[in-house]
């Protein structure tokens, strides 16, 4: 019986007199368009200056001004960087979810706040930071006009005052974000410095909460997934990038634009070396990519959840003329508009096998930003050797957010374009069949519109068709062909990123995610040992279709917990699909679909539950 | 073995680039008889034939429906994709971003331009993307058996009775609009005038749109339908008679002075426009538009080149892509050194 495998310890108890250091989490609430942006990252910048780790949640609202937006940051000298249910630290700045916001903290959290809110009367079992924002920003900044932008700095310096953040740190943080304006970094630095003071001044620490210097991030930067992807793309060699506006994947085409300008324009004459086209609607961006792949460019377009419900036909077509394309999914919540601006894992059954008649994708699913980079560069190469579209899964909570991440690695490899057939291959061919399987890999030989020679040419059609690309609607030609596309597949599974796992010594639980997710079991895992001691195998997916070693590792373990971001077991239904009769009973999910990132304790508190049932 | 001498064959008859008439065919057509998109495809296969275009510089796309099929059947040597309906227009953007030195040809029907596909047809226009877009426009849907298409006339009838109540949608009118360079309308079985206007649209370098009448034999040729053989025979009012001029032949067209419009193409080719009817000049987009509202109010199918400008910057050289196609640039040109990866990660530090 499993209870008996781990027994129920008590929670570390510490006394609530001693210090919590580099181990918290601080919730900025404030109004969307206020302005709170450069405080926010500016006090994510000091801590991560300061050598800790840290992690940063931004949930905003589908909204431009006006609604309520919470900013976390989570400082952990474990270098834990998933989302943290609790609050401990609590910068108040919305009078419309202050009073909601205090009553949800766990007693001993702390409370910044406009004086003017007047919260303290709230609840006796929290130190509160009571701050006279408007008299603090009037007396740095003369001209009305500026105040509000520069009046949630005040926060950074009292937050800082109250954590023991350097607040040189802070100044740096203001250089690096205002760069060049050497006046607004100042205006905005005048104001974190009266923040500081007056916390020096007026304020005395009522909480446990501290940060000190640590030297956990040599070498480390901060990027969003949405940059990653951009710069794995310029990287990986992309020529044409086709899209549409869709919040959470509009940054990852915009960042492009950016790089590309910058280190893609050739120096001899001043043109672009790419075409990055705004396209009317993701019908249309697909369209032109499938075109653009067709003719033997490396082409992308990124997109979210409803943008590739459009693109759902095209991507058939382009599975069965075998056009390479990448398509980067920055999955949000749905279905329909559902939460645009909130996170989850919701296309990823559907991407699989996304179109009419029978489809199946490759898919990359990166859980870093690193990988958001490296698999930007691979989904490239892979798309050109496999000649079909590539799907990288990426997520709102990656894409959007500031991560940490560990230099990116150059690619080692040269760029590779599958099989390609050049005017040289084709003298010395007999012929040339487009979709003929030479080397029993599944994989034909392609040609590219273009090139000079009179064998080159051949028609393709996401109609029936034979080996020479001939119109046909003969059964034996249309099964041929499908088995050919499903050996590729076959083929791919090989070829593409292998599971991440990490084995427990006899460990009769798995668990198994994907994606962001990641970032909850890796705590998840040090919570069920510390507190549970229950030892649990991890195998974190990085690619579909799956690996063998996905299967072995389900083999090896009696349940296996498969956590994810969405209502319906996307993923576990796919396993379901491929494993052995005898592993299914296995699968068991543990689901998070609230548009929030997922968070260690819940993943922790479902497998006890379920546990307890076993 | 021949002990007599044979007579010296024939010499083959071939263009400046040395290919015969046979060498722009595609497979044997499988529409029907008598299909105006047939004539269509031996009209573009004449016109590539008679400019020396070099097959492999083709690429053909079209949507999806009789017209869409047609591209197999010319041009056996180009490069084909047969997409989904409707989105002729993207595949064919993305083509030629990736190499600008396709020719792009786009086969189009009128449902899959003027219904399902209406948003990709005007941005496309929009763009001025360099490309021949041709409608094979007979006002139904041929290939799921005659249903009205948008282009369909009011009170045009269907061979079930069913009269169309709802107004045309004019291609031409709204290319020009929206910023085609080069607009026409011809009808399939106007062999001389169609072979013009293709051999200049193949010459042009922005959006060249038109939108050939081809009469449905199958489901749209009859009594009652404005979309018939002899309804357009019937009422077909030619603007201009259309000759084109290679730059690679020495000719003169002589014309009364007065009478006609000739428009300098940019390889150096010419279209001479002998004046049919009144003044019309084809650089006027109101009088474009004038013409196209008065002529449909009349009931008469004016056909010719409405428009053409060749001025306005195509797609390309607003995106300002070098020179080179896109899709074969070395290494050394789209992956940029590791130094540039370090400076980025540098700024974020
Ligand atoms: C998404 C989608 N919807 C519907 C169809 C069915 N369909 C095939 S051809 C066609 C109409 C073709 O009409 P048109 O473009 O005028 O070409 P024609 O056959 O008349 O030349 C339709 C509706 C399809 N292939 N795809
Ligand atoms: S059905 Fe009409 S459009 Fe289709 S091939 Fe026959 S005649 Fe042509």
């Amino acid at each position: 019986m499993a209870t008996t495998h781990f027994e129920v310890m008590e929670a570390e108890s510490a006394p609530r007199s001693s210090r919590i250091v580099n181990d918290l989490s601080i919730q900025v609430a404030t109004i969307n368009g206020s302005g709170s942006q450069t405080a926010n990252t500016v006090l994510l910048r000091a801590l991560f200056q300061m050598g800790i780790p840290v992690s940063a949640k931004n949930l905003f609202p589908s909204n431009i001004a006006g609604l309520p937006t919470w900013f976390t940051i989570r400082a952990s000298r474990y270098g834990y960087v998933a989302r943290k249910k609790e609050i401990d630290f609590l910068v108040a700045m919305n009078p419309e979810t202050a009073e909601e916001d205090v009553l949800s903290l766990e007693p001993g959290a702390a409370v910044v706040y406009d004086e003017k809110l007047n919260l303290a009367k709230l609840r006796g079992d929290l130190a509160f930071y009571p701050v006279p924002f408007d008299p603090l920003v009037a007396a740095i900044c003369p001209d009305a006009k500026l105040r509000k932008l520069v009046r949630n700095m005040i926060y950074d310096g009292v937050v800082a005052k109250l954590l023991g953040i350097e607040v040189e740190e802070i100044r740096i943080g203001l250089e690096k974000q205002f760069k060049k304006k050497a006046k607004a970094a100042e205006l905005n630095w005048n104001a974190a410095r009266a923040g500081y003071d007056y916390a020096e001044k007026s304020l005395t620490k009522a909480d446990r909460f501290w940060v000190e210097r640590m030297d956990k991030n040599q070498g480390k930067f901060l990027i969003d997934g949405n940059s990653a992807c951009a710069l794995g793309a310029m990287f990986g060699g992309v020529t044409i990038c086709t899209w549409y506006p869709i919040t959470p994947s509009s940054s990852l085409a915009e960042s492009l634009i950016g790089y590309m300008r910058r280190y893609r324009i050739d120096p001899a004459t001043k043109k672009a070396t790419f075409a990055i086209v705004q396209a009317e609607d993701e019908l249309a961006a697909v369209g032109m990519a499938i075109g653009a792949g067709w003719a033997g460019a490396r082409a992308m377009t990124a997109t979210s959840g409803p943008g590739i419900s459009l693109m759902a036909e095209f991507v058939g077509l382009a599975y069965y003329s075998e056009v390479p394309i990448v398509i980067f999914d920055i999955e949000r919540v749905g279905p329909s508009t559902g939460l645009p601006t909130r996170t989850a894992q919701g296309d990823i059954l559907k991407n699989a096998y996304l179109s009419h008649g029978d489809t199946k994708h490759l898919m990359l699913i990166p859980s870093s930003t690193e990988e958001c980079f490296s698999m930007g560069v691979e989904a490239f190469d892979l798309a050109e050797e496999f000649q079909t579209p590539v799907f990288v899964m990426s997520d709102l909570d990656l894409g959007m957010n500031n991560w940490m991440a560990e230099p990116f690695e150059y690619p080692s490899k040269p760029i590779s374009r599958g099989k390609v057939l050049s005017v040289e291959d084709l003298n010395r061919l007999p012929g040339f069949d487009r979709y003929k399987d030479v080397d029993g890999d599944g994989i034909a030989y392609r040609t590219l519109p273009g090139t000079k020679h009179p064998k080159a040419s051949y028609f393709t059609r996401g109609s029936g068709h034979d080996e020479h690309a001939i119109y046909s609607e003969r059964p034996e030609d249309y099964v041929a062909n499908m088995d050919r596309l499903a050996r590729k597949f076959e083929t791919a599974r090989a070829r593409l990123p292998k599971p991440e796992i990490r084995e427990a010594r006899e460990a009769e639980i798995g668990i198994l995610a994907y994606g962001t997710t990641h970032w909850a079991i890796v705590e998840s895992l040090d919570q069920l040992q510390r507190e549970h001691h229950l030892a649990a195998g991890y195998c974190r997916v990085r690619a579909f279709p799956f690996s063998a070693e996905v299967f072995t590792f389900i083999r090896r373990h009696r349940r296996v917990y498969v956590v994810e971001q969405n209502r319906d077991a996307q993923m576990h239904r796919m396993l379901r699909m491929e494993v052995d009769a005898a592993d299914v009973g296995k699968l068991r999910s543990v689901l998070h679909y609230n548009g929030l990132p997922v968070d260690a304790r819940s993943v922790t508190d479902s497998i006890l539950r379920q546990e307890v049932r076993n | 073995m021949a002990t007599t001498a044979m007579p010296p064959a024939a010499p083959k008859k071939v263009n400046r680039v040395g290919l015969e008439p046979a060498d722009y065919k595609g497979n044997r057509s499988t529409l029907c008889a008598g299909c105006g998109h047939n004539a269509i495809s031996e009209r573009i296969i004449e016109a590539c034939y008679e400019l020396g275009v070099e097959p492999y510089r083709v690429a053909k796309l079209s949507g999806i429906g009789c017209s869409s099929k047609s591209p197999a059947y010319f041009l056996r040597s180009s490069h084909g994709f047969n997409a989904v309906h409707g989105r002729m227009p993207s595949v064919a953007t993305g083509t030629v971003l990736a190499n600008r030195a396709i020719m792009a040809l786009g086969v189009s029907g009128d449902g899959d331009s003027a219904s399902i596909g209406i948003g990709q047809f005007v941005h496309l226009m929009r763009r001025n993307l360099p490309c021949v877009y041709i409608i094979e426009d007979n006002g139904c849907y041929g290939l799921t058996k005659g249903q009205f298409s948008a282009t369909a006339d009011l009170g045009s009838k269907l061979k079930t009775g069913v009269v169309n109540d709802l107004p045309p949608i004019d291609t031409c009118a709204l290319a020009i609009q929206l910023g085609a360079t080069y607009v026409a309308r011809s009808f399939s079985g106007d062999k001389k005038q169609l072979l013009a206007l293709l051999e200049g649209a193949l010459v042009h370098r922005g959006t060249a749109m038109l939108d050939v009448i081809s009469p449905c034999v199958t489901f749209n040729d009859h009594e009652g339908s404005t979309k018939s053989y002899s309804y357009v025979k019937d009422h077909d009012e030619p603007l201009s008679d259309v000759s084109f001029v290679p730059y690679f032949e020495d000719i003169t067209v002589e014309y009364e002075p007065g009478t006609s419009t000739e428009i300098a193409l940019p390889d150096g080719s010419r279209l001479v426009l002998k004046k049919l009817r009144t003044d019309y000049d084809p650089h006027s987009k109101v009088e474009a538009l004038r013409l196209l509202t008065e002529s449909h109010d009349k009931g008469e199918i004016v056909t010719g080149l409405f428009y053409i400008d060749t001025e306005r910057p195509n797609f390309l050289d607003l995106l300002n892509v070098v020179d080179e196609p896109l899709a074969t640039l070395p290494e050394s040109r789209v992956r940029p050194p590791q130094s540039a990866l370090n400076e980025v990660m540098d700024s974020l530090r």
